[in-house]
């Protein structure tokens, strides 16, 4: 039983290949991470996945249907959300507003209703308002909720987009190197989310370079290099795999990535 | 108490009570014309705010819309002895349907790119209105039968000061209900980023489609307004030089800003008044004073202010 699954898939930009041959399978209720050296194509693979980059080749199935090709927002319909590596935040609308927007998916529109403010319109406003509080609550964000979002410092606002994502109640979560400029502090705080957004049966994949976090978090970890697989296994696995601790680990990412559960 | 001070409506209770108190200051009836033209401009500027302002899409061409409302209630009552009110709607409803015949294949460019195509549209109607003379009387215009309502001659500027002013005031009650619903926070976050709202299921095509419409309609209500007061529509309703005022009006009031809209419009409609004392020099003096007004309040007269005295707009 897989949930997303990347079946041959291949992008090339400008005649380089981005993403050359690459097949995973997700299953559900996981930690799946996806680890390389930079430009190895993760955060392209993340693009294909959510529906902004179309692959040149290969098919994506999420929840047991072809996805290939459709656009972002069905597929967010269909329950996939992501966050981004550069910040892609709402910097005008407050906090709360930012996540409010991640309940899209699940609000009733219409014009007519809206232009007139129904009755319905004002409950689903709070009923919206109510559930972004509370995806505020999980990231340890409740105090911020009203602040303008440009006014939040770095690593609250990745925080934020994962607040946006969880919002929309999704079935997989693409994390895109959410501890990227993150303390240790921080970075053992979202550690605590990820876990908690997993224990709800959320299945998360995530992009990162902290190698303590995708050793201590990961179910399983695929390694990509210059697009194309280069390994998948567990982290103990992976750790050990001479191929990879050559092309990317290396020695101090090896002695980081031992020391993950000491 | 609390509850009705940060209501998403109580800004416009000011702006309400202004509009009723000021015709107390009126020395004569020149005044109710000028204040009346704001307010059916300030209801097009309003429109335009909520696909410019909140959900970042221009519009050089939106000038076209007037043109459509403005026409319709010259050309339906002349040749079909329709009602004028009808006539409002149906040039509403025409407005609609072309914003959603144009919208669908233009509003996928951004930036310079919309703004050259949406400026093609505009123009393009002014040309419609000129040309097709049998219809329209060609670039002399033509006459507006006065609007009835239920036997009622609405005439005189006084009378379209107050049409105008309940007018604009349910315009922009609409618009701050729209932008407190969930397509209001969809085009708000499209402004921002496009590729977030696309990923958190915003169908980012069909609410820039949505938002072009509404906005149109506005416009369209505007015009026919603005024909009906005036008794005579030009293809100037249309023109580029309507559409930049337009513009003009929100980007000077404030982005995003519905009581910007209104301070907008009274900027664009009365300075030129003020100035023609001016002569030769008027021109000059107005760009000059534009000028200043976007280098010492660049996010707009309201929100800037607003952002002076501490508060949000």
């Amino acid at each position: 039983m897989t949930i997303l699954q990347a079946e041959r898939l291949s992008i090339s930009f400008g005649g380089v290949r981005a993403i050359d041959d690459v097949s995973l399978a997700v299953e559900p209720g996981l930690v799946f991470s996806i680890i390389g050296p930079n430009g190895a194509g993760k955060t392209t693979l993340f693009n294909v996945f959510s529906g902004l980059y179309v692959p040149h080749q290969g098919r994506v199935r999420f929840a047991g249907e072809d996805i290939t090709g459709m656009s972002p927002h069905r597929l967010a319909r269909r329950g996939l959300s992501r966050t981004f590596q550069n910040l892609q935040i709402f910097f005008r609308m407050t906090a709360v507003e930012n996540v409010m927007v991640g309940r899209h998916r699940h609000e009733a529109t219409g014009i007519l209703s809206e232009l007139l403010h129904l009755p319905a319109v004002a409950r689903q406003n709070r009923r919206t308002r109510e559930a972004a509080r509370a995806a505020l609550g999980r990231v340890g964000l409740k105090t911020e909720a009203e602040r303008p979002a440009g006014s939040l410092p770095y690593g609250a606002l990745k925080r934020l987009e994962i607040a946006r994502a969880l919002a929309s109640e999704p079935m997989v979560l693409l994390l895109d190197e959410p501890a990227a400029g993150c303390n240790p502090v921080e970075t053992q705080e979202l550690e605590g989310v990820i876990r908690s957004i997993v224990k709800d049966g959320v299945t998360v994949v995530l992009v990162e370079h902290d190698m303590r976090l995708v050793m201590n978090i990961s179910d399983r970890i695929h390694v990509l290099a210059n697009g194309r697989t280069l390994a998948e296994g567990s982290a103990a696995e992976i750790r050990s795999n001479p191929a990879v601790v050559e092309a990317y680990l290396g020695v101090h990412g090896a002695h980081e990535a031992a020391r993950a559960h000491g | 108490m609390r509850a009705l001070v940060t209501h998403r409506l109580a800004a416009l209770a000011p702006v309400a009570a202004i509009i009723v108190a000021l015709p107390a200051f009126f020395p004569s009836a020149y005044y109710y014309r000028v204040a009346a033209l704001v307010l059916i401009f300030a209801l097009a500027a309003v429109g335009l705010n909520l696909l410019m302002g909140f959900a970042g899409q221009v519009s050089l061409g939106h000038a076209g819309f007037l043109g459509i409302g403005g026409y319709v209630v010259a050309i339906g009552p002349t040749y079909f002895a329709l009602p004028s009110w009808l006539c409002i709607v149906g040039g509403a409803v025409v407005s609609g349907v072309v914003a959603f015949v144009v919208g669908r294949p233009i509003l996928r460019l951004k930036g310079h790119y919309l703004a050259v195509a949406t400026l093609g549209f505009g123009v393009l109607v002014a040309i419609v209105l000129t040309n097709e003379a049998a219809w329209t009387g060609g670039p002399d215009g033509m006459s507006v039968p006065r609007l009835v309502l239920f036997e009622w001659r609405v005439r005189g500027s006084d009378t379209w000061y107050w049409v105008a002013g309940a007018s604009f005031l349910v315009g922009a009650v609409l618009a701050l209900n729209l932008i407190d619903s969930p397509t209001g926070r969809a085009l708000r976050a499209i402004h921002d980023s496009e590729i977030a709202s696309s990923v958190l299921a915003i169908d980012v095509a069909r609410k820039k489609l949505t938002v072009f419409v509404v906005s149109a309609v506005y416009a369209s209500v505007a015009g026919s307004y603005l024909a009906l007061f005036n008794g005579h529509v030009t293809p100037d309703i249309a023109g580029f030089l309507r559409s930049i005022e337009l513009v003009a009006m929100v980007v000077l009031g404030g982005m995003g800003s519905i009581a910007g809209s209104l301070v907008g419009a009274a900027v664009i409609v009365v300075l030129p008044q003020t100035l023609t004392a001016l002569h030769d020099y008027e021109h000059m003096v107005l760009g000059l004073l534009l000028m200043v007004f976007m280098i010492f309040l660049r996010r707009g007269v309201v929100p800037s202010l607003a952002a002076l005295a501490g508060r949000p707009a």
